[in-house]
């Protein structure tokens, strides 16, 4: 089997657990899938930015909480999840390309300094803001939508929705990376002489990945909210940035299905190894740092050698 | 030299990377409808002349003219738009997309789908042997057909000048001669050719107008058939004379 046919393959695979996984599970369970999911979304939004577009971005926590906190208010207040949901999206990507543009004219690493400062300044403007956030009582009540008068109120329904969003956006992303655009965009990347003689500005389609991924984390975080039902500023520190890059990187970075392996790693595992009590955070990272040695590409690296070591035995 | 036939011209051009200046207020003028070709020293500036007038080093001093205009500081794009095309050295095709979707990727910065492939049509019947293999991955081309797409790609935006790079280096004599050829059909159909070239004295033989760089800056110009005779020069390169080297 070719390495095309493979990942067809183990993207199928990854939807029909997805889709029968949630069946015999009790309602935490599904919670946790549902969370997957939307990590899912995030983390292949930072997957361009970073695989793609060789961008640290320590800020998908931010686009993640201000995607909730546009759902929240719009959704508390009236307004259709269904027209929230793709302001949100619209929004983060405005946001993204705004904080983008002069980080990345000035230089390559700036990027990662200026999302980390954008990432504190709206975890403070969250909790200091209480007139439009709530402050640290956070926002309630959170509604959860209906389709076609259909109530996704019940927590499979409500992962169905997870599941699907997750689906459009890895559509959206494989078009993107599939183009020939995409397939010739990181082989550019460290050829500024190169795309130039094309006319290809590396920085606008630099900043163009980090907005589009931006918009991603926006649109999990629009769903994240019903999810929860009530959201704080808690959850949208740097260290859900952190764990996002975790995520790409683990389940290997400027792959396809990297990011569902790496957001399951990190949603799941750390319930797994609750038996451990307090010690699955130092578990947890030295299984991570074994594997950065073994294979820095990831496990979807790890997964490739593998495949060509089966192959290649009669 | 009459100012309405030259295309390109570089007066007292100083650049360099950072702190280093390698042009040292280089002065050229390049015919229109000429194949023109550089020729120099390893390291003598001559891929940096091509970059500074590319736009992707900045002129610390002097002036770059292009068909009349001022075109010092412009950008890469804008160049490209108004004529300026340039095949960096060595390989620049992606190897795993096909022919076709190397070209188009060439027709990016004329914002229009519909008018690349408008182009690329116009490039196929160029070059048939691409059209043949419009489908097959780039790296499953010859070292010849690989240089034959890259022009074919600049060509998208139907430059008047074309900036090629050592299009030579890595061919095997039969494939540089092909190479060559491709360039006197563009000149032939009234594309403006400046090449630089390490083959020099293949080079020159079909070239029009020769220029000779050293240590940044021109050395010597004149009619390609007079600088492959010159003693001198071929003193300077390939240590002995060009016609025998
Ligand atoms: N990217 C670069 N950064 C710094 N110095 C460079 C760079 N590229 C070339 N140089 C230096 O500039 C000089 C001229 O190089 P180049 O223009 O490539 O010469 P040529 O093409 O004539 O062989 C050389 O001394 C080379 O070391
Ligand atoms: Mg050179």
């Amino acid at each position: 089997m070719n390495a095309q046919g493979f990942k067809r393959l183990a993207l199928a695979a990854i939807l029909a657990v997805a889709i029968l996984a949630p069946l015999g599970l009790k309602n935490y369970g599904v919670y946790l899938l549902s969370l997957w999911a939307l990590y899912a979304i995030a983390a292949q939004g930072l997957n361009l930015t970073l695989g793609y577009a060789g961008q640290i971005s320590l800020a998908q926590a931010a686009f993640f909480g201000i995607g909730a906190y546009i759902s929240a208010l719009a959704t508390t207040a009236g307004m259709s999840f269904w027209l929230a949901l793709p302001l949100a999206g619209l929004a983060c990507f405005i946001i993204g390309a705004l904080i983008g543009f002069p980080a990345l004219r000035v230089q390559h690493h700036y990027l990662a300094f200026v999302t980390l400062g954008f990432n504190v300044l709206v975890f403070l403007v969250l909790r200091n803001e209480e007139w439009l956030t709530g402050g640290t009582y956070g926002v309630a009540n959170i509604p959860r939508p209906a389709l076609f008068g259909l109530s996704l109120g019940g927590p499979l329904a409500f992962y169905y929705l997870c599941l699907a969003l997750l689906v459009l956006m890895t559509a959206m992303f494989w078009h993107i990376v599939r183009s020939p655009w995409g397939r010739a965009f990181a082989a550019l990347r460290d050829n500024p002489e190169r795309a130039a003689s094309l006319g290809i500005s590396i920085v606008t389609y630099t900043l163009l990945a980090f907005a589009i991924g931006s918009a991603a984390a926006g649109i999990a975080g629009a769903a994240f909210a019903p999810l929860v039902e009530y959201i704080d500023p808690t959850p949208f520190t740097l260290s859900l940035s952190l764990a996002f890059l975790l995520m790409v990187v683990v389940g290997g970075q400027g792959t396809l299905t990297g990011p569902f392996i790496g957001a399951a790693l990190v949603t799941l595992l750390p319930e797994w190894l609750r038996w451990t009590e307090g010690y699955y955070l130092m578990v947890y990272a030295l299984a991570v740092m074994v594997l950065m040695v073994v294979c820095p590409s990831g496990l979807t690296g790890l997964f490739d050698m593998a495949r060509r070591r089966w192959e290649r035995s009669p | 030299m009459a100012d309405s036939n030259i295309i390109l011209r570089t007066e007292k051009l100083v650049s360099g990377y950072g702190a280093t200046t390698i042009l040292h207020g280089a002065s050229i003028a390049v015919r229109e409808k000429r194949i023109t070709t550089i020729i120099g020293p390893n390291g003598a500036g001559k891929s940096t002349l091509f970059r500074a007038v590319f736009g992707l080093l900045p002129a610390r001093e002097g002036k770059i003219m292009f068909r009349g205009e001022d075109i010092t500081g412009s950008a890469p794009r804008a160049l490209l738009r108004r004529g300026l095309a340039y095949v960096p050295q060595g390989r620049n095709l992606f190897g795993e997309l096909s022919v076709a979707e190397n070209l188009e990727l060439g027709g990016v910065s004329l914002g229009s789908l519909a008018l690349t492939r408008q182009r690329m049509g116009a490039v196929f019947e160029r070059f048939p042997a691409l059209k043949l293999r419009a489908g097959a991955q780039a790296s499953t081309l010859s070292g010849g057909e690989q240089k034959m797409l890259e022009v074919g790609r600049a060509l998208l935006l139907e430059p008047k000048l074309l900036m090629i790079d050592e299009p030579s280096i890595g061919l095997s004599p039969k494939l540089v001669g092909d190479v060559f050829a491709l360039l006197t059909g563009l000149r032939d159909t009234g594309v403006s050719v400046l090449m630089v070239e390490q083959n020099a004295r293949a080079a020159l033989a079909i070239s029009d107008d020769a220029l000779v760089l050293q240590q940044g800056r021109l050395a010597l110009s004149g009619a390609a058939s007079e600088i492959l005779d010159h003693p001198e020069i071929g003193r300077l390169f390939l240590g002995g004379g060009l016609k025998r080297a």
